[in-house]
């Protein structure tokens, strides 16, 4: 496939337009939401590594919360010209990378950033059209605007396309 | 409300250092004993990293590594990561259990994860042991847990309990090397931000 493939780290987000790309490698506990706009084909990213901003006093990077990540990337896609009433969200992520018994709540933050990441869209009215989320791998996703695919990459596994 | 973002002077970031130098020390003496093999250690790295660096540490969010979690409770809360290259994990495994390098297996058979996560417990232990006796602190650490999986994924998890008190984290890069083979051992020490100050303060700082 044509075009760039542009990169997100942690706690990081940005925008891309058919042909380019955007990928985050390697999300562990933390979300990789994908916000899309059809028509114009424009997606963004967002790498989310906790739930509420509100809950954390170093707050001020917004790319790091569900709740301050999503909107942060609403606008960044407002302004590169999507169409912010007509987007569509493909998630995955939210592993426990550590098989731990206990129900401690620092260790079972993969399944809490899921959930606060589907509050929020649903709060915006953003459908979630596909999502790989849980269980205990990590996983590398790629999303490409010309054709809407989400690839979803993990060691030992075959790709999925969502 | 102080945090880790507020730059360490000097003198603190050698403090970490010296830390990371003896606790990696007694670390490189218990896996030479458990291997019956004469280790060498580097002087060990200490840095504090942005989430954007972590990642790249290892070659790569996407490297496979060995991963092994303590969590850690008494006067110092928070976890402690062990990770390993996956060759070098492979390598270690074959070293303790007297398996021939070219017979094991790509695949981590249990046994094997089991051993690993020995070597990682002992390991950590040796560390947080060293840690311990140099502040007069108790450390209580959990069983080890093991994941083998891409090195971003795995570091996900330290980096979230950073993430809940800054932008960085604190990184301490020990590299052992025994006749054959160059081994990378990263420590992550993450101690929640009261147990952080609690070290700093039980050093005269």
């Amino acid at each position: 496939m044509a075009g760039e493939m542009i990169k997100v780290g942690m706690a990081d987000l940005n925008v891309c337009r058919a042909p380019d790309a955007i990928t985050t490698l390697g999300l562990g506990s933390c979300v990789g939401v994908v916000l899309y706009d059809k028509g114009a084909k424009i997606a963004g990213m967002v790498h989310v590594m906790l739930p509420d901003s509100t809950q954390i006093r170093q707050n001020h990077n917004k790319a790091k919360f569900a709740d301050t990540g999503i909107d942060a990337l609403l606008a960044m896609m407002a302004k590169a010209g999507a169409k912010t009433t007509s987007l569509t969200a493909k998630i995955a992520g939210g592993a426990q990378m550590f098989a731990f018994n206990s129900s401690n709540d620092m260790l079972r933050v993969g399944e809490r950033n899921v959930q606060a990441v589907k509050e929020k869209l649903r709060s915006l009215g953003i459908r979630i059209l596909a999502e790989d989320t849980g269980l205990n791998y990590g996983r590398t996703v790629e999303f490409y605007p010309e054709t809407g695919e989400f690839w979803v990459k993990s060691v030992g596994k075959p790709v999925k396309i969502l | 409300m102080q945090s880790y973002d507020a730059d360490l002077d000097e003198l603190e970031f050698d403090i970490l250092k010296e830390i990371g130098n003896i606790g990696a020390g007694n670390a490189t003496t218990a896996l030479s004993s458990m291997l019956h093999a004469k280790i060498d250690m580097h002087v060990p790295k200490v840095n504090m990293l942005s989430f954007k660096e972590l990642g790249e540490i290892v070659g790569g969010a996407e490297t496979l590594v060995a991963g092994i979690l303590l969590s850690l409770s008494g006067d110092v809360e928070g976890m402690m990561l062990f990770m390993l290259e996956y060759e070098a994990a492979r390598h270690l495994v074959c070293q303790l259990m007297g398996i021939p390098q070219e017979e094991e297996n790509v695949e981590f058979t249990d046994m094997a994860k089991s051993a690993l996560q020995e070597i990682g417990n002992i390991i950590s232990g040796a560390y947080l042991s060293a840690i311990s006796s140099l502040t007069n602190l108790t450390i209580i650490s959990s069983v080890p847990y093991l994941s083998i999986d891409m090195a971003g994924a795995i570091l996900s998890v330290p980096a979230i309990e950073f993430g809940k008190l800054g932008d960085r984290a604190l990184l301490i890069e020990s590299q052992f090397k025994d006749l054959e083979v160059d081994i990378s051992g990263y420590f992550i020490l993450i101690p929640t931000l009261e147990s952080n100050n609690r070290i700093l303060s039980s050093l005269g700082m």
